[in-house]
């Protein structure tokens, strides 16, 4: 019941913050990161009503810079990332030459010749890896990056009340998926709009020296909102609600973004090549073997990682990801199912550990905020 | 973090309250707070022969399903229904409101410990 003992597990600049938040610290790839502060429901319901803050200090950042930087990436990753306008963002991912995903990603445009990719911490060292190897013979220059950047989360419906007297940024003019220099309580920050939880949020890029006085300006601003501290926890059911995939869960090197439903991040027709361009035109052709479903738990127990999914009790697939739901009050659950499986009919549930649990195959998201 | 003193423990971080040979049991605070919002609570049902050591139930949280131990052996004989159909009292008050089920004894349980020795194992896990 007790958590692993964390021994050798790096530290990020907030960490001081969380010790004396009282958080609940658990090692989560490679990283000393906050669990939870108190209640995770109650940080899950401050993110969907109010604001949370998020240390998501463990994430990679990769810097690519050099007059060729655009077209590497259009070879290195599925997007097109020579389209995007500078100040702005894509969600994308790296894969293999076999098109299974090395990791999703976040790219920002920084400027004409910079961009900054964003992976996650788990992933980080071997998308570095693959980003150097796929460099030769382009004239750029690929640069790790995650020692220079604390980065914080501020999510949720209040998020634009609580940051815009700290900030000399018009928010009104900062775009979905832009992101924009700036100053935050009076520390540079590379401001961006994206999020990972369904809800309305800025995400700020500052230096390890100001993470704790940009996080201590956003945590004051925010008290009279119904701002909390938010661990990894309420992230995962936050997401989960919104029906993101997660690397290791939904996504893996044994799955290409087409099995995911994301075959519209893989720009097929892009000019010129890229990594996985033949498998994916392929996979694209084929249409996937298994595709994503959401399902949502008619009693308590809860459908986990791993388990089975039945359709009249026959096995279908397995669940990718599963957890309580607090804005729905059930469990819910995705998973993948064999491509073809009818949906429309029969009787779905879940092995919960031997027992048969009933669920009903839903659309995902399960949740989506109104705008 | 509490550990009331007339109370005998497990080291799967149960807590038991003997009297007239009817045991009262529930998970302590320490376990409580290691899962975080408890979401779903099984006790075993009631008239079910429960063996000490072996599990007889499941307590789920956000991140995780953890197995319910019987600290004795006996006969149940009554649960806890208002923690059943409220999870959260048993994280909010894990030695009164939060109870889980009732045992009659079959004999005299054993093994259990003590206040102190408890205190011991979860400063050596905490």
């Amino acid at each position: 019941m007790s958590q692993a003992p964390v021994g050798g597990a790096r530290r990020t600049p907030l960490h001081e913050v969380h010790e004396a938040l009282n958080a609940s610290l658990v090692d989560f790839a490679g990283w000393l990161m906050p669990l939870r502060y108190g209640s995770e429901s109650a940080e899950h319901r401050a993110v969907r009503e109010a604001a949370g803050l998020f240390d998501l200090s463990h994430m990679g950042e990769i810097l690519v810079r050099g007059p060729q930087a655009a077209e590497f990436l259009d070879y290195a990753l599925v997007g097109q990332l020579s389209a995007v306008g500078v100040g702005r963002a894509r969600y994308t991912m790296i894969t293999a030459d076999h098109g299974g995903v090395l990791d999703d990603l976040i790219v920002y445009r920084l400027a004409e010749e910079e961009y900054l990719v964003v992976a996650n911490a788990a992933n980080s060292d071997a998308v570095l890896d693959a980003l150097v190897l796929r460099a030769d013979g382009f004239d750029t220059a690929v640069t790790d990056e995650s020692a220079e950047y604390a980065l914080i989360a501020l999510q949720g419906p209040g998020s634009t009340r609580i940051l815009a007297p700290l900030t000399d940024a018009d928010l009104a003019a900062v775009k979905y998926y832009a992101g924009y220099r700036c100053t935050v309580a009076g520390h540079p920050v590379l401001l961006a709009r994206t999020g990972y939880t369904g809800e309305d949020g800025f995400e700020l890029f500052v230096s390890p020296e100001s993470a704790t006085a940009v996080w201590d300006a956003l945590a004051k601003a925010g008290e009279p909102h119904g701002l909390l501290p938010a661990g990894l926890s309420a992230r995962d059911t936050l997401r989960l609600e919104a029906g993101m995939p997660l690397y290791g869960n939904e996504l893996s090197l044994d799955l290409t973004p087409y099995e995911a439903g994301l075959g519209r991040v893989v720009k097929l027709d892009k000019p010129g090549d890229f990594v996985g361009r033949a498998a994916l035109t392929a996979r694209a052709e084929s249409g996937p073997t298994q595709t994503l479903v959401g399902l949502v738990g008619r009693g308590r127990r809860v459908p986990r990682k791993g388990y089975g999914v039945l359709r009249d009790g026959v096995p279908v697939g397995a669940i990718t990801s599963g957890a309580p739901s607090p804005s729905l009050g059930k469990p819910i659950a995705i998973a993948y199912i064999a491509a073809g499986t009818d949906l429309s009919s029969g009787e779905f549930a879940v092995d919960v550990r031997g027992r048969a649990e009933v669920v009903d195959v839903v659309e995902l998201p399960f949740y989506k905020r109104d705008r | 973090m509490s550990v009331p003193a007339e109370l005998g423990y497990t080291k799967e971080h149960e807590w038991v309250a003997i009297s007239d040979d009817v045991a009262t049991i529930g998970i302590t605070a320490f376990a409580a707070e290691a899962l975080g919002d408890i979401v779903y609570v099984e006790p075993p049902e009631v008239g079910s022969t429960v063996t000490a050591g072996d599990s007889c139930g499941e307590v789920e949280s956000h991140k995780s399903v953890s197995e319910l131990y019987s600290p004795v052996n006996g006969e149940v004989v009554d649960v806890n229904q208002t923690a059943v159909d409220n999870p959260e009292l048993i994280g909010s008050d894990p030695y009164g409101r939060g109870w889980l089920f009732k045992v009659e004894l079959s004999e005299e349980p054993a093994d259990l410990l003590t206040p102190e020795q408890y205190t011991q194992l979860t400063e050596g896990e905490g």
